[in-house]
């Protein structure tokens, strides 16, 4: 993630970002805004890339997240296993043998990256009390729904390290994006 | 709003009210009423003021155009979460949405959050030279941008149940949008060379995120704060929200707290919902394609006769700038330009008319648009051609042609019915 910098002899703000150091390049021209702590940009920082650089440390089991599923009261809205409540559905009701495009946008299932899973349920989980989940508490939660959709065995551990490497049903089964420029039609040669 | 509804209660007749001195501007008694048998000609009721009216107005109570829940699912739904609401397109003058009646759409259903501007912040941070932090006095101090833009939920797809126009077009709205540019923002930053993507974040509860190109960000995104002339309302992003013309409407984050810039797609919960599995699918969302829609007359109106009527629509595209509509009146025959109404601005809505005598026979209306791209809007059939599927199935957003059909009666229906 850390991209090489030249030192051009400005401001130093050191360590601010993911341990680079960083230079002002060139000058501001209004001078407005000012300049966040590394805690005040850690804590806001819950965005999940793809790679997991930005995963707390901690470890859970499917075991614990089925334990936390009840607990949290994820079961009362998603249903007891995932399926038939008033929430979407968390759990496939094919079998891996079916196409991943034809099983449903169920998230442990159509995301591309397991990091998803962990992200959004991070993020916006449980319903109005969101951003409560203690890192072991999400990467439980991920690791069940992940299981129960058998994506990873019931004795998986998943941290920082084992997360990104979870191989998603989809794999790389899905279109690249559009690469978009301004001014520019949105699919070439489309007649339209 | 209660009270306000109300006032009718307090109507006096119009000698009493000029005679009580009202201070509101009094409505002079119309020569066009129509008077009961035996009776003198009698003016209408009086709209007696009130110190809400005075603070802030109100539309007249024979005006009752309102917003309806889309897609089948309530807003509010059983979790007290507000979902998709659609505008009601039929009812539509010029080009500005009321802010009152713009569309409204969330990430999963959403609560509404109740933010304090003064405690709201936008942090930029990533791949910038200097993370930078601003407060909303911060961002009123910088350069000022006002533009009108439409936006649109992928979600705006006609189909043969649609009733109206709201029900198959009313996920699109036009506002006048004032901000700070986010390029503006990014370059007091500094955005690093290895910068492509960034990632926008909310602060309501689901934080909804989604990432976008900077090209785009560098292009014309808007950091709105104001709205048709005064604050973004909660429901569009109060106080602050992000406005990405032309792209699905998703990417327009409402409350945005928190931009950062990253070296790759970063696949949020809300990007991972663009994904499919054919590459021209793909390359058909993000950027809104050439839409129109005709307006009047439109499904659920009813024509009182034969005669002449100017037909009135409205025509966008995520292209930028249309350049051209067209209408046609027996059902895609014969074609002719539309009147663009004002000045077409790019990722805006654009009112076009166009004279009709109509001679009390069914026929079905049309109309298509062209942007400055030279994308036109493709009929279903077009599209089904190109994707060899069914007629009907339309792979990507929607932008396709509407029909609406004519009987002879007046009555006019959903042309996708069968």
């Amino acid at each position: 993630m850390a991209t090489p910098h030249r030192f051009l002899g400005c401001v130093l703000l050191g360590g601010l970002l993911l341990g680079a150091s960083v230079l002002a390049q060139s000058p501001p021209k209004y001078g407005v805004g000012t300049t966040p702590t590394a805690e005040e940009i850690r804590a806001w920082d819950i965005s999940i890339g793809p790679d997991g650089a930005e995963l707390p440390p901690g470890r859970g089991t499917p075991k614990e997240g089925a334990q936390l599923f009840m607990s949290k009261g994820c079961a009362a809205c998603h249903g007891a296993n995932g399926t038939g409540g008033k929430a979407p559905e968390l759990k496939s009701k094919d079998g891996p043998s079916v196409e991943t495009w034809k099983r449903g946008r169920i998230l442990p299932i159509r995301a591309p990256f397991a990091t998803i899973v962990w992200d959004y349920i991070n993020r916006a989980m449980p319903l109005g009390r969101e951003g409560s989940l203690k890192p072991d508490e999400v990467y439980a939660l991920t690791a069940f729904l992940l299981n129960l959709n058998e994506v990873i065995p019931e004795d998986s551990v998943l941290d920082a390290q084992s997360l990104p490497k979870v191989k998603m049903p989809i794999g790389e089964d899905y279109a690249s994006l559009p690469d978009w420029k301004p001014k520019t039609r949105r699919l070439q040669g489309y007649p339209y | 709003m209660g009270s306000k509804r109300h006032s009718r209660r307090d109507l006096l007749k119009s000698g009493a009210a000029l005679a009580g001195g009202l201070t509101l501007g009094a409505v002079a008694p119309s020569a066009g009423q129509t008077p009961a048998a035996g009776q003198a000609p009698k003016g209408p009721d009086m709209i007696r003021g009130s110190k809400e009216l005075i603070a802030y107005g109100d539309r007249s109570r024979f005006v009752t155009s309102v917003r309806i829940p889309h897609g089948g699912r309530p807003s509010p739904d059983a979790f007290g979460l507000v979902f998709h609401v659609a505008a009601p397109l039929q009812d539509s003058v010029g080009v500005i949405t009321p802010s009152s009646l713009h569309y409204v759409a969330t990430t999963r259903g959403s609560f509404m959050p109740d933010i304090d501007p003064k405690e709201h912040r936008l942090m930029i941070h990533g791949l910038v030279d200097r993370p930078l932090t601003f407060t909303m006095e911060d961002l009123k101090r910088l350069p000022s941008v006002t533009r009108l833009h439409f936006i649109e939920c992928a979600g705006n797809r006609s189909t043969p149940r649609a009733k109206n126009v709201q029900e198959s077009h009313g996920m699109t709205s036009c506002a006048e949008w004032t901000g700070v540019l986010l390029s503006t923002l990014l370059k007091e930053c500094g955005v690093k060379g290895a910068a492509t993507w960034f990632v926008a974040e909310g602060v309501e509860e689901v934080k909804g995120a989604s990432s976008m190109p900077v090209a785009k960000a560098m292009d014309d995104v808007l950091v709105a704060y104001g709205m048709n002339g005064e604050a973004v309302r909660p429901q569009q992003g109060f106080p602050l929200r992000l406005l990405v013309p032309g792209f699905e409407g998703i990417f327009s984050t409402k409350y945005v707290r928190r931009i950062k810039l990253v070296d790759r797609y970063y696949m949020n919960y809300n990007d991972y919902g663009h994904l499919r599995d054919d590459a021209k699918e793909t390359a058909l969302g993000y950027q809104v394609g050439p839409k129109s829609v005709i307006t009047y007359p439109s499904a659920g109106q009813q024509l009182p006769g034969r005669g002449f009527y100017e037909i009135s629509g409205l025509a966008w595209s995520g292209g930028g700038v249309i350049r051209r509509v067209e209408v046609s009146t027996d059902d895609g025959k014969h074609w002719m330009d539309a009147q663009i109404k004002g000045r077409a601005e790019r990722m805006a809505h654009t009112r076009f008319g166009c004279p009709w005598n109509w001679d009390g026979k069914e026929t079905v209306l049309l109309s298509r648009c062209t942007d400055e791209l030279g994308q036109v809007q493709p009929t279903r059939a077009q599209v089904a051609k190109f994707f060899n599927v069914p007629v009907g199935e339309v792979p990507g957003l929607d932008n396709t042609i509407q029909p609406w059909r004519i009987a002879s009666d007046g009555s006019v229906t959903n042309g996708h019915a069968t």
